[in-house]
């Protein structure tokens, strides 16, 4: 047995403490042990984007960062992004324009657009594009995504 | 999946003594895009890993006798947001950029896509043809190697046990020089070079090319820096006559593999045609950076 790491970690600014081992990742503490079963698995790999997150503020893959690394750093996923029930522009829109179908890269897709219009409150549309490139979808196509993605930024602006 | 030891050391020199004290394999974590896809894989299952992100000084971008400093640490998207090194090095940023996504470059560190030394990664040519140095600390003390020679074969570097890169310096910008590099894919993003191409050159004030450093990737077990594509060029206003030199001589510097991205034959043809378009952009950036 691997010796077992104490983390204490503030996912969504509550504070959370949990044992890991050193080759589990962050994915996989938040489902298995946080029981926060938001965030997707589609590859464990990089590729698709599902198990995105943010960490201390940066659009990561959960599946590409050891659990143990998050010592005393601020993880930010899905669960924290509608407040109370008030959805976020972006999961509306997604609802409204039927940005998913069977909903598996949506949580990644959300985490990763609402990024992004945090940098860039008016992107084009080829930037959505390019910068969702890492999610990938089987389902949508992307057409809708990327609507509900520019649908939301224009309703953020208040335009 | 093998027992795993993770230690985060606070200082270089504690983990170079991890590293260097290691009995089976080990590895440095610094972005994991790399180690943790290989251990996922099971491809490579070390039985330690040594995170150095949390030395202090090693994730900054820093200037240093016009040039910048990039330390180990560094994500890519951090050198993607930074004004001062995208005007200076565009051609490196170029490579950077096209490091995964934006979720891998959040982790990706330039030290680590050359360390992981895959011919096909795409900030290795521009640094290479950047002049780009690394500063290496290893149980033996400090040295500084150039980027172009810490990859020796597919997966194997030049770095001795317990060695580690600390940072990757960048040379002040000489004038009238512009760089460049383009890739190509069979799709636009998320996808390995088939063939990389970077230039970085220098012209004088009536548009002739001083100096060039071209360097080619994915064609060969490592990059390729070839003297013959820089001859081609130096001394031309990189006209017609130049430019099929220049792909001449791109597409004979290769040694590519044949696979199902692309046969032999593809690749040799695509250097010669890349080659072409990036000393034109890389030229017209010489003319707009003074
Ligand atoms: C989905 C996906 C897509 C990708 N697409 C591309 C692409 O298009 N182009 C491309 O070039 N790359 C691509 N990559 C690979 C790229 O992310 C890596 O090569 C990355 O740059 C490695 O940096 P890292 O910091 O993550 O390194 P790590 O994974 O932490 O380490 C990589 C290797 O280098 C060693 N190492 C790391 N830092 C140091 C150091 N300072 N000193 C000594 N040794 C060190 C490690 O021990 C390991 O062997 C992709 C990766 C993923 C997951
Ligand atoms: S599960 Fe992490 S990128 Fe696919
Ligand atoms: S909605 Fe099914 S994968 Fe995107």
């Amino acid at each position: 047995m691997s010796k077992r790491h104490h983390i204490s970690v503030a996912v969504n600014g509550d504070d959370y403490d949990f044992l890991c081992e050193p080759a589990q990742t962050l994915l996989d503490v938040l489902r298995d042990e946080l029981m926060l079963t938001g965030t997707k698995e589609g590859c464990a790999t990089g590729d698709c984007g599902a198990c995105s997150v943010m960490l201390d503020g940066r659009l990561v893959c959960s599946c590409l960062v050891l659990a143990v690394e998050t010592e005393g750093k601020r993880v930010d996923t899905i669960e924290g992004m509608a407040k109370d029930d008030q959805l976020h522009p972006l999961q509306r829109s997604f609802l409204e324009l039927n940005g998913l179908q069977c909903g598996i890269c949506t949580p990644g897709i959300l985490v990763a657009a609402r990024a992004l219009l945090e940098k860039n409150p008016d992107p084009t549309e080829t930037e959505v594009r390019y910068w969702l490139a890492g999610n990938l979808c089987r389902c949508t196509g992307y057409d809708k995504v990327v609507r509900s993605v520019l649908a939301a930024a224009a309703e953020m602006r208040g335009a | 999946m093998t027992d795993l030891r993770y230690e985060a050391p606070a200082t270089l020199e504690a983990a170079v003594a991890l590293l260097g004290g290691a009995g089976g394999v080990a590895r440095v974590l610094a972005g994991g895009t790399d180690v943790i896809v290989q251990m996922e894989t099971e491809l490579v299952e070390p039985e330690l890993v040594v995170d150095i992100k949390k030395i202090p000084g090693l994730r900054a971008i820093a200037p240093e006798n016009g040039g910048f400093r990039v330390g180990a640490a560094t994500p890519a998207m951090e050198m993607v947001e930074h004004a001062g090194l995208c005007r200076a090095w565009p051609g490196v940023i170029d490579g950077v950029k096209l490091i995964g996504s934006i979720q891998v470059k959040g982790r990706a560190t330039i030290a680590g896509n050359l360390c992981n030394a895959s011919p096909a990664a795409d900030s290795v040519p521009p640094l290479a043809a950047a002049g780009a140095v690394a500063r290496v600390v290893g149980p033996a003390g400090r040295r500084e190697v150039e980027v172009a020679k810490i990859p020796v074969s597919p997966g194997k570097t030049s770095l001795a046990k317990g060695e580690i890169i600390e940072s990757i310096f960048l040379p002040a910008r000489a004038k009238n020089s512009g760089d460049a590099y383009e890739r190509f894919t069979p799709r636009t993003e998320m996808d390995i070079a088939v063939v990389g191409v970077a230039i970085n050159l220098t012209i004088d004030g009536s548009g002739v090319c001083v100096a060039a450093r071209v360097v080619l990737g994915a064609v060969a077990p490592t990059i390729v820096v070839s003297e013959e594509c820089a001859k081609a060029i130096v001394g031309t206003r990189l006209d017609e006559a130049a430019l099929e030199k220049l792909a001449a001589a791109a597409s004979a510097a290769c040694r590519p593999i044949d696979d199902k991205r692309g046969t032999i034959e593809f690749r040799v043809k695509v250097a010669g045609v890349l080659a072409r378009r990036v000393a034109l952009k890389a030229l017209e950036r010489a003319r707009h950076i003074v």
